[in-house]
């Protein structure tokens, strides 16, 4: 048993006991705490497959961004933790049945144990010469390019639907039009008006 | 040694909790789209596994995009509850029944 296998063990354990909390702790916080903890151990074991920029990647954009955003939610929502009576624990056998059944059948029909490997990692990076980013990168910009900016076309469409699907008009609020206020012109404001000057008589102006 | 065996079992387990986590919740649909982005944790773990054995890099470009999809579908599912929970103050799954499924 080498170093690498026996950290890739314990990172599959916190793995799994962390995966295991998010279904099941009550509270929504600590559910997002533990797939924070789970996101982290996948980057650890990505780390190991050789995938670094993935692993950078998985932790900046997941526990960066989307997990700060279920955080925000949680905490916007102010959803009350069920009482035991509503938690649905009547689902739960089925729940166990269904996973240990998809489980055991993935296992039988990968045939885990007998999966030729072709002789451990293949760093395809190392192989190339390259760093993992570059080798990533040569093929993002050149083979991969469409896929590359149809995924931003995607992050802005997910951007203007969330914005449109939260934006809310509330009616009777006495608030400020800032187009009305860039809209006007000095002639709206300003009116010159022409007065004849009154001098009281015998005095010079 | 790490084998692409260990990996495909660990992606299953992970896949299997998740969906075992969309059974189990009833009472929070917060935590059913957590169970969703553990599924997707499961299917990249399967495409860096596969990537890193057979020394392509079609399988981290792929992660790559999977990762950019997760994060859209994330923010506009959570965006879809934050309305939801504005419209009807709950959570709870089985209470939104209104389609009547």
């Amino acid at each position: 048993m080498t170093f690498s296998l026996l950290l890739f063990y314990l990172f599959a354990l916190v793995l799994i006991g962390a995966a295991l909390a998010v279904v099941s702790v009550r509270n929504s916080v600590h559910a997002a705490l533990f797939l924070v903890l789970a996101f982290f151990t996948s980057a650890g074991i990505w780390l190991l497959l050789h995938a670094e920029f993935l692993a950078i990647t998985l932790v900046l954009v997941y526990v960066g961004a989307v997990m700060v955003l279920f955080l925000f939610v949680v905490m916007m929502l102010d959803v009350k933790a069920q009482p035991v009576k509503h938690s649905g624990q009547q689902y739960l056998p089925v729940a166990i049945g269904v996973a240990l059944l998809m489980l055991a059948e993935v296992i039988a029909l990968v045939g885990v144990g007998e999966l030729d490997d072709g002789g451990g990692i293949q760093d395809g990076a190392a192989i190339a010469g390259l760093s993992n980013i570059e080798w990533l990168g040569h093929a993002l910009f050149s083979d991969y390019i469409l896929p590359f900016e149809i995924a931003a076309v995607i992050l802005t469409v997910a951007i203007i639907a969330a914005v449109a699907l939260t934006l809310r008009h509330r009616p009777n609020v006495r608030t400020q039009s800032a187009p009305a206020q860039s809209a006007v012109s000095a002639s709206e404001r300003v009116r010159l008006v022409n007065l004849p000057s009154s001098t009281a008589k015998g005095q010079t102006p | 040694m790490i084998t692409l065996g260990h990996s495909i079992a660990l992606s299953a387990i992970l896949f299997c909790i998740g969906v075992g986590g969309i059974f189990i919740n009833r009472r929070n649909l917060i935590i059913l789209l957590m169970s969703i982005e553990l599924i997707l944790l499961a299917v990249n773990f399967n495409f860096i596994a596969f990537s890193s054995f057979m020394g392509d890099v079609a399988g981290q470009i792929f992660v790559f995009f999977i990762l950019t999809v997760a994060a859209a579908e994330a923010a506009i599912g959570l965006a879809i509850l934050v309305v939801l929970f504005r419209n009807r103050a709950t959570l709870n799954v089985e209470e939104l029944d209104d389609l009547k499924g």
